[in-house]
């Protein structure tokens, strides 16, 4: 048996979906986290079930990718729980009537049911039921009440085929229903209320805007900064630094030969370097684990709180204005967000954009110019040697570059970019243990999936080194590298190592560069240059092939020209 | 009296009058539960032609200004 869960956007059907199958899948407070399924199981009966957690749609009518992806998932489900938020009841029973004139057999889980209280909602349940014919159950995925009954109900699912109604029909239809099983009490605004308005107002909504930025900046630095210097350097250096200080000489130390260099890493100047010596043991720990791990934790824990409480559509609507120059609208601020952690879920999140060309632009300029956490600790850390200043020119010519490319792609491409449509949802107080959760599941995917790629490229590039590739490289390509970009010949094969993971390439290109002015450039040219391979594929699969053509071509001439101006003006 | 939608000022209501616009706006806005007829107040000031955020149904919607400027209200003469 196929379960869906099908519902508006932000109903809370990710949590419904954890609470049901104990899998663990990102939710947050606003429309359209879930942009693709997840599937779990869970026992009804003696039968296990499969569980999908379908993106949230208003319509069955599709205006979205992501209300495309829920309207196919429909044909294959044997049972539909409608998640619906039973604080808004009219909005959502809109989708719960297209669901009842198809065939398949539906639940209505009214969740938020909790929060009717709060929000002086009484629904006479009981009424309700016999109106649409269907079992409801009132659930907080939240806290978890109903859930058990939910599932027990699951066998009793009804199904309809009510008569296919008109949009208008619907919507009166709704009219009725809620004037009898809806009471609702008028009760006086609560304070935050007036937040909620405040930050989507024009002058206070970019005082506080600038505000929660502010301190979001302030705070990612302070606890990555804290955890780098306080915990994990000293731990480093004071307890494997000698271990592998032991092992080298064990080794052979200098005399070592590739396996040596392969696993500790070069000596340079006699002694073990984390950043210059490139082992497996060394670099291959120090990188992921001490300079890039404290950022992935300090950047995630500051995001979900974002994302949790429900402010970033309101980002969203203060931004709209601007986001319309580069093609885009607000919305588009989210995947850029995300981008800033890793440019995957950033790519899967343009989905939530309506038009192709929309989705086409923001993940180009996504995956050219904004940097991921990985990248941008080690720019943090090795840029920032050399002065503060360096590191905002670093992201100031990034910036520049997601303008402007924004904008000239926004000129070039036929169309013009759709209108700003969007849920804003109320503020909530972010469900910590769900939020702590959610961090978890992000650093074990970077612990996963980005760590043994660091073991990759640093292995990749002690066998390239001592093949001699790097240097017939070097010379073939040091008219660009060399010339137009001014960096040390040898700086390609850190763009090319880039391909598999920037966070290492940073760190090889930072071994050979000797100027200030080399490592702003560096850094800009290795942002810029071929996403990681996991961007690639993800740009492919969402894309597809013609697509992420012109995206590498835009991406090449752009990496050119910013690196070649650069080295000009700097 | 008529009014655009982003014409209104902050906390005004009014009942939608009619959407000038073509199929695939119609069902955005529906889906959202903006139709002829509802009750749609608007909470935020615009300016600069920035989004309109309007409360229909409970539901608080930021609606982009040149969606907003094809909804026209009519609201009730003071």
């Amino acid at each position: 048996m196929k379960i869906l869960l099908m519902g508006n956007p932000n109903v809370g059907k990710s949590v419904l979906f954890m609470r049901l199958t104990g899998i663990r899948v990102i939710s947050s407070n606003y429309p359209g986290t879930t942009v693709s399924f997840t599937r779990g199981f869970v026992k009804v009966g003696d039968e296990m079930a499969e569980v999908i957690d379908v993106p949230g749609a208003y319509t069955l009518e599709p205006t979205s990718k992501a209300e495309e992806v829920a309207a196919k998932m429909l044909e294959e489900g044997d049972v539909v729980i409608n998640v619906v938020d039973a604080t808004n009841l009219e909005r959502n029973l809109y989708l719960t009537l297209q669901l009842l004139e198809r065939k398949t057999p539906l639940i209505v889980a009214l969740n938020f049911w909790d929060d009717t209280v709060h929000r002086g909602i009484h629904i006479d349940v009981e009424r309700l039921k016999s109106i649409l014919g269907v079992p409801i159950i009132p659930t907080s995925a939240l806290t978890g009440q109903g859930i058990k009954e939910l599932v027990e109900s699951i066998p009793s699912a009804a199904s309809h085929a009510s008569p296919a109604r008109s949009r208008d029909e619907r919507w009166s239809c709704i009219g009725h229903i809620t004037e009898q099983v809806q009471r609702i009490t008028h009760r006086h605004h609560r304070w935050f209320e007036h937040l909620e308005d405040a930050s989507v107002k024009p002058v206070s909504g970019w005082l506080i805007a600038i505000g929660v930025l502010f301190v979001a900046f302030i705070v990612v630095r302070f606890i990555g900064e804290g955890l780098i210097s306080y915990v994990l350097e000293p731990l480093f250096n004071g307890l494997w630094m000698p271990v592998l200080i032991k092992l080298s000489q064990a080794m052979g130390a200098g005399a070592g030969g590739l396996l040596h260099d392969i696993i500790i890493g070069q000596l340079i100047d006699g002694k073990i370097s984390f950043l210059k010596s490139f082992g497996l043991l060394s670099s291959g720990l120090y990188v992921p684990f001490v300079m890039v791990l404290p950022y992935i934790f300090s950047f995630y824990l500051v995001v979900g709180l974002l994302e949790d409480t429900g402010y970033l559509p309101r980002l969203a609507v203060l931004l709209d204005k601007a986001m319309h120059r580069l093609g885009l609208h607000g919305y588009a601020i989210i995947p850029t967000l995300l981008g800033f952690g890793c440019n995957v879920p950033a790519i899967m999140a343009t989905r939530i954009l309506e038009s192709k060309r929309e989705r086409f632009i923001a993940a180009t300029i996504v995956s050219i110019a904004v940097p991921c956490a990985s990248l941008q600790a080690m720019i943090i850390g090795l840029v920032g040697k050399y002065g503060g200043v360096y590191v905002a020119a670093v992201y100031g010519a990034l910036f520049i570059v997601w303008l402007i490319l924004g904008m000239l792609l926004n000129a070039i491409l036929k169309g013009a970019s759709p209108e700003l449509l969007i849920e804003i949802p109320p503020y909530r107080r972010p469900p910590w243990a769900l939020m702590l959760q959610k961090l978890w599941l992000r650093i074990r995917e970077f612990l996963q999936e980005a760590v043994p790629l660091v073991w990759i490229a640093v292995l990749a590039v002690n066998v390239l080194y001592f093949l001699g590739v790097f240097n017939a490289l070097a010379n073939f390509t040091a008219p660009v590298v060399a010339k137009m970009f001014g960096l040390p010949k040898e700086a390609v094969v850190a763009i090319i190592i880039g391909f598999l993971r920037k966070d290492v390439a940073l760190g090889m290109l930072a071994a050979s560069v000797i100027t200030a002015k080399q490592m702003v450039i560096g850094a800009v040219v290795l942002s810029m240059f071929f996403p990681c391979l996991a961007s690639f594929v993800v740009l492919f699969r969402e894309l597809g092939g013609r697509n992420l053509l012109a995206a590498t071509a835009v991406m090449l001439f752009s990496a050119l020209l910013a690196g070649g101006l650069l080295n000009i003006m700097l | 009296m008529i009014k655009l939608l982003t014409e209104l000022s902050e906390g005004e209501s009014g009942a939608v009058l009619e959407i000038r616009g073509g199929h695939m706006l119609f069902n955005r806005l529906a889906a959202m539960g903006i139709i002829v007829g509802r009750e749609i107040t608007k909470v935020s000031p615009v300016i600069m032609k920035g989004p309109v955020t309007v409360m229909v149904n409970r539901t608080k919607v930021a609606i982009g200004f040149s969606m907003a400027n094809k909804i026209l209200v009519k609201v009730a003469d003071s």
